[in-house]
């Protein structure tokens, strides 16, 4: 099992106004990496969809918690969203392209097909306690140097 | 996010500034909304140039749009959307009801 180069972990509550930092901190950490901007946009907008979803549909009484795990690897970076909140009931039918839970809210239901395509691999798991966790994989163009911890 | 606006020709312009997401999709709609419900414009073009970021919340918001300005047959029309906008448009599908204009 190939261990990562380098992790982080950051918790932060679920309010929409936390989606920018969430994005931004992730992007900021896979940086070091080197991935083309392409790369890191791609990322950035797995990050926010999945936030987006721990925001808007996760807590629906009281706002809880958001939890981003990163694995960054020398070529790909592995990325959970995690939330402790209600979770899904049909995962399968979560994943449908314009499938929503709420059609009155002017929501697209692309969130996962956002994230399916823009990312390499995307697995929805359900936590052992409660909530749901989304596993997301990119995988880098090119070999890059590293640099780790200077 | 900052929505700069004007009307020349019949046409409703409206630059859309910054960062489209969950966070910044409620007070967007609120301002479009506004914008869109005057009658001095026969058509709707949305420059996306100076738009930073958008994820599929920016599509809700643009679909939302739409559905309003079509019982008024009022079309809206795409300009200078980023590689990356471009990429969600396509995916969705959105050019079908609001085209790209070049």
């Amino acid at each position: 099992m190939i261990k990562p180069i380098n992790e982080m972990n950051i918790s932060f509550k679920a309010l929409s106004v936390n989606e920018g930092f969430a994005r931004a901190c992730v992007a900021a950490f896979c940086a070091q990496v080197n991935p083309s901007l392409d790369e890191i946009t791609d990322i950035k907008t797995a990050v926010s969809e999945a936030v987006t979803n721990c925001v808007v549909h996760a807590y629906p009484k009281k706002v809880g918690d958001v939890n981003i795990k990163v694995e960054l690897y020398e070529n790909s970076v592995i990325i959970f969203v995690s939330d402790n909140g209600i979770g899904i009931e049909d995962f399968e039918r979560a994943r449908e392209p314009f499938f929503t839970t709420k059609p009155n809210e002017e929501r697209s239901g692309m969130g996962f097909t956002v994230m399916e395509s823009f990312m390499d691999k995307l697995e929805l798991l359900k936590n052992e306690g409660r909530g749901v966790t989304v596993k997301m994989e990119k995988f880098f163009s090119i070999k890059k140097n590293i640099a780790v911890g200077e | 996010m900052l929505v700069k606006n004007r009307v020349y020709n019949n046409t409703l312009y409206v630059l859309l500034s910054g960062e489209l997401d969950e966070h910044s999709a409620y007070n967007t709609r609120i301002t479009l909304d506004e914008l869109f419900e005057h009658d001095n414009f026969k058509q709707i073009i949305i420059d996306l140039s100076e738009l930073d970021f958008m994820d599929s919340t920016g599509i809700g918001v643009l679909i939302g749009r739409y559905k309003k300005m079509k019982d008024r047959k009022i079309p809206i029309f795409i300009c200078n959307p980023s590689a990356h906008a471009e990429k969600i448009f396509k995916m969705t599908g959105l050019y079908e009801i609001m085209p790209k204009i070049v």
